[in-house]
């Protein structure tokens, strides 16, 4: 454990320096940010009314198309000059945001990094590949700021070149490696393809985040890999990768709440949910200067994990994000997201890791067309032995999660690796006629 | 038993092309090749003169090939040899999943390839009724690397 004194706070010490901290900061961003008293002004709240954590639900909600509209410092609560560091979000839903950093913040980051590092299991004796993207995304500054302040042996890789990751991978000796789930998976494939055995390395942690993945792809990747595959959370609005992270019972990722508050809301009604249930998850920042977040709407569905964690950390646990509230598709009346299809696909042998999920409509209807890679296990000799894979195929989805999908089987590597975050569902509804 | 390739194809245009360049380039000799199609995809059944070559030069180009091994019944080119080999099956009870021929080249002989469900079963039945069954060293090199 990195800060010990802090991850196993008892819960009434955390809930006092959550509220201490809080109201220093709604203090703070109200008189700093004139977005966020226009806000708290329209909601009749005042910070000074704050008296409990609970009265956190009186504050309006933070939305991306805010920081969108502060575009590109409008939310800072600091001078430009206090700023040492920005970055953005990266732009996969929109028009970028912009946040910054001030030298706190960096150092803040750093140490919540180096806690993630540690709830994986790595320690200063570690060589860690940072493959997260550098420069505005925060994935590869945040991973190697974190790694270095864990003390471990850095290698700032960055993504892409694949070959040339591998080559990293096998001669330095790398023990952690850092990036996003789907091109973890790409790495061990390449790796295979030029006859390397990642199993047989030093390998032995994987860190990956940036997007939603599945318990069965986890355990593909730890399989082909011979590692440990740690789901880490983050997302650049609130911090970047830090906010929240599995430890090694892989049972939930603990939310660093001595800088975090967060809440599950139903995205609907916006009212906050009982621990357990599904919903969106809204996080407050208590530490940031930059760029302060208050109760800010991720748009990413999780619940919260009740009870203890066997690791000792106090801090509670979320679901690892089952997907976002503008993933959702509604096929026909049912509400759907890409990776409870990916995770009925990975359970059916003789489906590759690699699919992709293309919505179409048909007349007025929305179609799902699910198209799967043919891989190496299947045996196609016969067209009655493709029929029946795209059948169980079919079948399975529609058993599981109520919805009927169109199956096309297609050629292995045609659908589009990612080396960052892998594009799983194209969307044509809007297109064309 | 004989090793056929099966190469599953997406139904795009030139994908057969495609494959057929490939194994030409690599001076890989067809002996037969037939084409199951579907609306959305087809499966080319090919027996050539280098199997093992020919799966890993398509694979190094990113087919899916997988080896289906199949009985050659040699037969003579005349009417009704195909029917002979046939009923002999159905009388067993044998299920056929899927049969097609091809003559040797500067032979009188033709060959019938035969995807059956229980080959050892066929191969007695067949052997039985006095129909010569093709050992793979006869069509191609089984050793080749």
């Amino acid at each position: 454990m990195f800060q010990p004194e802090l991850e196993t706070m008892p819960r009434s010490a955390l809930a006092d320096l959550q509220l201490a901290r809080l109201r220093t900061q709604l203090a703070r961003v109200y008189v700093n940010v004139p977005i966020y008293r226009r806000k708290f002004d329209e909601a009749g709240f005042r910070p000074e009314q704050l008296e409990t954590l609970d009265d956190l639900r009186r504050v309006p909600f933070t939305v991306k198309d805010d920081l969108r509209e502060a575009y590109p410092f409008d939310m800072f609560a600091v001078p430009l000059r206090d700023i040492v560091r920005v970055h953005s979000s990266s732009g996969t839903t929109g028009q970028i945001s912009v946040v910054g950093y001030t030298r706190g913040d960096v150092e803040r980051w750093s140490d919540l990094m180096a806690r993630t590092l540690s709830c994986a299991g790595a320690t200063a004796d570690d060589v860690v590949q940072v493959t997260y993207g550098y420069g505005l995304f925060t994935g590869g500054l945040g991973a190697h700021y974190g790694s270095e302040r864990l003390g471990a042996m850095t290698i700032p890789v960055s993504g892409g070149n694949t070959a040339r990751q591998v080559q990293v991978l096998k001669d330095f000796g790398v023990t952690t490696l850092a990036c996003t789930p789907s091109y973890a998976l790409l790495i061990a494939e390449t790796a295979a393809s030029m006859g390397i055995d990642v199993r047989s390395l030093p390998l032995k942690i994987g860190v990956f985040g940036a997007e939603p993945w599945s318990e069965a792809m986890r355990t593909q990747i730890e399989e082909a890999m011979g590692i440990t595959a740690i789901d880490i959370y983050g997302l650049s609005e609130v911090m970047g990768p830090g906010v929240a992270s599995e430890c090694v019972h892989k049972s939930g990722l603990h939310v660093f709440e001595d800088h975090f508050i967060i809440e599950i809301i139903d995205p609907v009604t916006l009212e906050p949910v009982p621990d357990g249930e599904q919903g969106e998850v809204v996080f407050t920042t208590l530490t940031k200067e930059g760029i302060p977040v208050i109760r800010y709407r991720t748009r990413d569905i999780s619940r919260i994990v009740p009870g203890e964690c066997a690791c000792g950390r106090t801090f509670r646990r979320m679901q690892r994000v089952t997907g976002r509230t503008d993933d959702m598709l509604i096929i026909r009346g049912v509400n759907v997201y890409p990776s409870q299809i990916e995770q009925v696909l990975m359970s059916i042998d003789g489906v590759a890791p690699h699919y992709q999920v293309v919505l179409g409509k048909r007349g007025s209807m929305d179609t799902v067309e699910v198209q799967v890679e043919v891989g190496p296990d299947v045996a196609f000799d016969e067209i009655r032995g493709l029929e029946a894979l795209q059948r169980k195929v079919a079948g399975a989805i529609a058993s599981s999660l109520a919805v009927s999908v169109d199956v096309k089987l297609v050629e292995p590597r045609t659908i589009q690796r990612s080396e960052g975050k892998a594009k799983r569902v194209v969307d044509l509804r809007n297109e064309g006629a | 038993m004989v090793e056929q390739l099966s190469v599953f194809l997406a139904n795009e245009h030139g994908r057969l092309a495609r494959m057929c360049r490939l194994l030409g380039n690599c001076g890989l000799n067809m002996h037969s090749l037939v084409v199951a199609d579907t609306a959305e995809y087809g499966v080319a059944r090919v027996i050539c003169d280098r199997p093992h070559a020919a799966r890993g030069v398509l694979e190094r180009e990113g087919f899916a090939v997988s080896v289906t091994h199949v009985l050659a019944a040699q037969v003579p080119d005349r009417p009704g040899a195909l029917a002979d080999v046939l009923e002999s099956l159905d009388a067993a009870g044998i299920n056929l999943e899927y049969v097609y021929c091809f003559l040797k080249p500067d032979s009188s002989t033709a060959v019938d390839i035969l995807r059956v469900e229980d080959a050892e079963h066929a191969t007695e039945v067949l052997t039985a009724a006095g129909i010569g069954l093709l050992h793979a060293s006869e069509i191609y090199d089984p050793d080749e690397i």
